[in-house]
């Protein structure tokens, strides 16, 4: 019997972002739903009855909810094709630790910086710079976080690449400025077509985000 | 080669009494090493440049942070005894789940409970811990353990804050057991395990801690 494969989603959601690379990654067919965050579908609610977010992977009518949980779920579930997590125990909570690491801070910090200005914006600004650079400096020489192979921690900062452009625009700043190595890793990444079929166009992030600042009234 | 297994905790910390419990069902011996958080070992900077937090599991020289992934490692290496997880994937990731609502959640909560000086924010968080419980008693059910007929992941990530229960309802002048006397039968079960018996504080020791700290806050 085929599975049967369903992703409510949201365009712009970097976690939602996550969970297509990780489907195409298997080469999986899915039918995506894009949510109207304002107003949320009974399906979305039935399923994510706890957080009512978005992205949910609805796999034969069950749910799996937040996105790294949802990612790790599909490479056990397809582990025949491109693994994502290591199999050596001590590298999986390693990996594990890097993509808690971005979940963490990058989102927030990412965020602020479109949202405030003055002190708040510069203080979200640095840190944010500090965190790539901690995650610049994990990657080392690797092509990939994963090593050799894209993996689990580089599915989980990549989908944050198509923001990069919204952030220095409105933090008025330059990321491969401060993280060259970073940058390349983000175009290595786009090389994939998992990656570069699931990440929407920097420029329309963009365009969303000054809508964003209009509706909530940041100018 | 025998196992070099080295904690770096504090003693009423929920997070760390995790990895105790963890230890303690694979039956592992190790060095327990108490941190003084105000004055944080050359180790635990050494072990966890990134966060500098505890807990921090050492293996053979080699550091797990954060408590949940650390609990994840001794299961997956110790798979021989006492399996956390389950091996089904659709229960593993409901068991994720879960394990990260108690985490997004309950310790936020209580802060508010016990460091807050307004009695409005203080008020919220009862309310907020009160429905986070009610969700995971009724996602308990009439399970013996949120693991099913065995302890598990889950239980592993909530039982802990079960000893900081007294100092919520002191402080918060509420009762737990009247608004989830499931979920308290529950803790009272895990308590039966040594695993849980020997890993978490005394819920009195815990209150005069919290009072402790309260004092040193000027909020006592």
């Amino acid at each position: 019997m085929a599975d049967e494969i369903m992703l409510l989603d949201w365009w712009s959601s970097m976690f939602g972002m996550r969970v297509r690379i990780a489907l195409v990654e298997k080469g999986l067919k899915y039918e995506s739903r894009e949510e109207d965050l304002n107003n949320k579908s009974p399906l979305l609610l039935e399923m994510n009855p706890v957080h009512t977010k978005i992205p949910v992977l609805i796999h034969n009518g069950k749910p799996i909810c937040e996105s790294p949980i949802i990612v790790e779920y599909i490479d056990e579930v397809w582990k025949d094709k491109s693994p994502l997590l290591p199999t050596d125990p001590y590298q999986r909570a390693h990996a594990r630790f890097w993509a808690d690491y971005i979940d963490n801070k990058i989102f927030q910090l990412g965020g602020k910086i479109w949202t405030r200005k003055g002190e708040d914006q510069e203080a979200a600004k640095k840190e944010l710079m500090e965190c790539l650079k901690i995650l610049e400096g994990e990657l080392g020489e690797k092509p990939f976080f994963g090593g050799e192979n894209f993996g689990f921690v580089d599915v989980s900062l990549v989908t944050f690449s198509c923001w990069f452009y919204a952030y220095e625009s409105f933090g008025n700043f330059s990321i491969e400025a401060e993280c060259p190595k970073l940058i390349a890793w983000t175009k290595r990444c786009l090389q994939k077509s998992s990656v570069s079929s699931s990440l929407p166009d920097p420029l329309k992030i963009h365009d969303f985000v000054v809508q964003l600042r209009k509706k909530f009234g940041i100018e | 080669m025998a196992d070099e297994i080295v904690l770096l905790s504090t003693w009423p910390s929920m997070f760390g009494m995790r990895v105790r419990v963890a230890l303690a069902e694979k039956g592992l011996k190790y060095e327990y090493r108490e941190e003084d958080l105000r004055n944080k070992s050359p180790l635990l900077l050494m072990m966890n440049p990134v966060h500098k937090k505890i807990p921090v599991l050492i293996h053979n020289g080699k550091p797990i942070s954060e408590s949940m992934i650390i609990v994840e490692y001794i299961d997956e290496v110790w798979n021989h005894k006492s399996p956390l997880l389950p091996t089904d994937p659709y229960q593993r990731a409901q068991a994720r789940f879960w394990a990260d609502y108690v985490d997004k959640k309950l310790y936020d909560i209580g802060k508010k409970i016990i460091w807050s000086t307004k009695g409005e924010e203080q008020e919220t968080g009862k309310k907020e811990l009160i429905e986070c419980l009610k969700l995971l008693e009724g996602e308990l059910g009439d399970n013996p353990y949120f693991g099913g007929e065995n302890f598990g992941f889950v239980d592993v990530s909530l039982v802990t804050f079960s000893c900081w229960f007294h100092t919520y309802e002191s402080y918060g002048n509420f009762s737990i057991e009247t608004e989830c006397p499931k979920l308290v039968a529950w803790t009272k079960r895990c308590l039966e395990k040594e695993s849980v018996s020997s890993s978490l504080a005394d819920p009195h020791k815990i209150h005069d801690f919290a009072s402790g700290v309260r004092k040193r806050l000027g909020i006592e």
